[in-house]
């Protein structure tokens, strides 16, 4: 596997945030680099999508910092986030239901004519080009994103994380309500992005995914991060051993 | 660079009038059911409702829940509501009323109708409807007091903060000027009506062909030339006849005569004059104007639609949900005291019990013009032939003859059914 001499992309360290006395995340660190996926694995209520969602801008942590290529960033709502060129996609997708496809993609980000109006046409224009490469079967423009199927509003909110050139893309289940051909086609589109040098974090369910999609995985239990590992080192079966039993595989030839 | 743009596009094809117009059928349900109602009251009034008289009244009648309901439509897209609209719009007449005839005469030494009077009156009771709005929506968005109960406190706390001003006390006359913003006493005559109606219709035009082509300009479907013309046509003809209408109603002839009597004239022996479109109903109109292109075209009026939608997502896409909930209250606030000034106008008093049951009549007029209250949906113009329809049942009855307490029976259980019929077009339309 390739070096990478330079600062990560992304450095989280020692993050710890809870909620009501109990620690969702403690003491957490991870890492992304330029053109690599990272899988987040672990239980439900295991802590990777709290954990995320401090990198995504909607929760604030409690402790520990936030590096972006080196330099300490903070971010402290999805603004920040998004300034920092961090997009996600979350689980729910979180689109505006009632609004088409166009206005969801740049919710936020609205395109504006010189007279400070904003301009639906070019935005529709734009939904259009980018549409046709990542879903070219996509027509319903006109309809509130509520009259879409599952995989096709799948479709529009990996349109709004990939439009504004992310660097960090963030993929909180992103299969987890497709069907077998769209499953392939996120697939397709991460192996895709990863080519083009943006850095992933994948949180998956499936460990089977992940272990065709990542180049690492961090495996959390309890909000404890129970150890990260190269891919290309470890079975299936020990990635299922970090996540039920909690322990780390590498530890033992290591220590 | 490939064309990505270059798929076609699937031109429409189903062979419907309706869609090759695309014409909103809710919009075209709402206006059938309101020319239903005038027909049927024409019929029962022996023709006396559809009168270029009562047609004139009616509309100054509808201008100052109109406005509220314009601004209440979105309030209740946000998933709010607002039950204090009429309390406020108590506070801001008294406030307005105090001005013009206790404060700005007495301690500041303006003369009565000095010409400031009116425009600093009503610039206060703005402002003030504007601020009591915004610190009512900074404690349903910073504070997460639930609007209901925010409004609702509000509802008793205006209502009495009115009282309290004018100590119960009917306050009047009014300053002549203010009094041109209510009506009767304020239309613009004939002719400028007519220069109205040419600036609107060439502004309707404009706009629709601007759209047009801005949708071409991208290769998006338009609908067929023929189809366009068509509506200029209906929007034109609406727009004159609408004109037409309010023109012929002529001043009463005595009131015409005092008229030049106040003016040192004689009137000439048989000369007719024509009321016009009133200044209040032109405010409705812009206001409607303004308030349709900022729910459409602003970022503010995406913002209400989408978190109306899915509140996470709007605050996901770093839409700042709160600063838009004080911003929507406090226009809705500034619309309160828009409608003070045309409701205590209209009255040339203000009076203790001013804008009483407003609420409940702002927010059955959008609810009757299509907006859900679950969030998300909503239109101006629906609120506006709501407001239409509610005013024409009351005042349709009452010209019938129906018993007080049937008329608000009739009216309430219209409220229930329109939303039940919108229930059952949406599930089978199959929109959300």
């Amino acid at each position: 596997m390739a070096e990478h001499s330079n600062a990560p992309l992304v450095e989280m360290k020692n993050i710890s945030i809870s909620f009501g006395g109990i620690k969702a995340v403690d003491d957490v660190s991870v890492d992304l680099r330029p053109g690599e996926v990272v899988g987040l694995l672990g239980h439900n209520g295991a802590g990777k999508s709290t954990l995320i969602k401090v990198l995504s801008g909607a929760y604030a942590k409690d402790a520990g910092e936030i590096f972006i290529n080196g330099n300490k960033v903070d971010i402290k709502s999805p603004r920040d986030a998004r300034a920092n060129n961090i997009e996600t996609i979350y689980q729910t997708l979180a689109l505006a239901d009632n609004l088409d496809a166009a206005q969801n993609l740049f919710l936020g980000r609205e395109l504006m004519t010189p007279f400070g109006l904003v301009d639906d046409s070019a935005m529709e224009a734009e939904c259009r080009k980018i549409m046709g490469r990542l879903n070219p079967n996509f027509q319903k423009f006109n309809e509130p994103v509520s009259a879409l199927s599952g995989g096709q509003r799948q479709s529009v909110a990996i349109a709004r994380a990939v439009y504004f050139n992310a660097r960090i893309l963030i993929m909180d289940e992103p299969t987890a309500a497709l069907g077998p051909h769209e499953t392939q086609m996120v697939a397709d589109l991460i192996l895709q992005l990863k080519a083009q040098g943006i850095g992933i974090f994948l949180i998956d369910h499936d460990v089977h995914s992940v272990m065709e999609l990542c180049d690492r995985a961090s495996v959390m239990k309890n909000g404890k991060m129970v150890g990260t590992v190269k891919i290309a080192d470890v079975t299936d079966d020990d990635l299922l051993s970090m996540i039920i039993l909690g322990k780390n595989p590498m530890e033992k030839e290591d220590v | 660079m490939t064309d990505m743009t270059s798929a076609p596009v699937p031109q429409k094809d189903d062979g419907n009038l309706f869609h090759k117009l695309e014409l909103d059928m809710r919009l075209l349900g709402m206006i059938g059911a309101l020319f239903i109602l005038c027909i049927g009251f024409n019929w029962f009034t022996d023709g006396r409702f559809l009168t270029p008289r009562n047609i004139f009244n009616l509309t100054i009648q509808t201008v100052s829940v109109a406005i509220m309901a314009c601004g209440m439509v979105f309030v209740i897209v946000n998933r709010h509501i607002d039950l204090s609209v009429g309390a406020l719009l108590a506070t801001t007449s008294a406030v307005m009323a105090m001005m013009q005839t206790q404060i700005l005469p007495n301690s500041f030494g303006l003369g009565l109708g000095h010409p400031l009077i009116w425009v600093l009156a009503i610039l206060s009771g703005l402002l003030v409807g504007t601020l009591i709005g915004a610190f009512q929506g900074w404690m349903i968005g910073y504070l997460t007091i639930p609007a209901f109960i925010v409004t609702l406190g509000g509802f008793l706390v205006w209502r009495n903060v009115a009282w309290y001003l004018t100590s119960g006390q009917t306050i009047g006359p009014l300053d002549q000027t203010f009094l041109t913003f209510g009506g009767t006493n304020g239309t613009l005559g004939t002719s400028w009506s007519w220069v109205v109606a040419v600036i609107a219709s060439i502004g309707a035009v404009w706009a629709m062909w601007s759209s047009r082509r801005s949708k071409a300009g991208h290769g998006f479907p338009v609908k067929p030339v023929w189809a366009e013309l068509t509506l200029h046509g209906i929007i034109v003809a609406s727009i004159f006849g609408f004109i037409a209408v309010l023109n012929a109603y002529l001043i009463p002839e005595r009131r015409l005569e005092r008229m030049f009597e106040a003016r040192g004239e004689v009137m000439p022996e048989g000369l007719t004059v024509g009321y016009g479109l009133p200044i209040s109903v032109l405010i409705l109109i812009l206001v409607a104007l303004v308030l349709s292109v900022v729910a459409k075209r602003t970022r503010f009026g995406r913002y209400i639609f989408a978190t109306g939608g899915n509140p996470d997502a709007a605050e996901l896409s770093g839409i700042n949900t709160r600063l838009l909930t004080v911003k929507i209250f406090a226009l809705m606030g500034f619309l309160c005291a828009l409608s003070a000034v045309i409701a205590s106008a209209r009255l040339s008093n203000h009076t203790n019990d001013i804008g009483t049951l407003d609420e409940l009549r702002v927010i059955a007029a959008a609810v009757i013009g299509g907006t859900a209250l679950a969030g998300g949906f909503g239109t101006i113009y629906g609120a506006l032939i709501g407001a239409l329809i509610m005013q024409s049942l009351q005042s349709g009855m009452a010209m019938v003859g129906v018993d007080a307490p049937f008329q608000n029976i009739v009216v309430g259980a219209v409220l229930v059914l329109a939303v039940l019929i919108d229930i059952i077009y949406r599930k089978r339309v199959g929109a959300k």
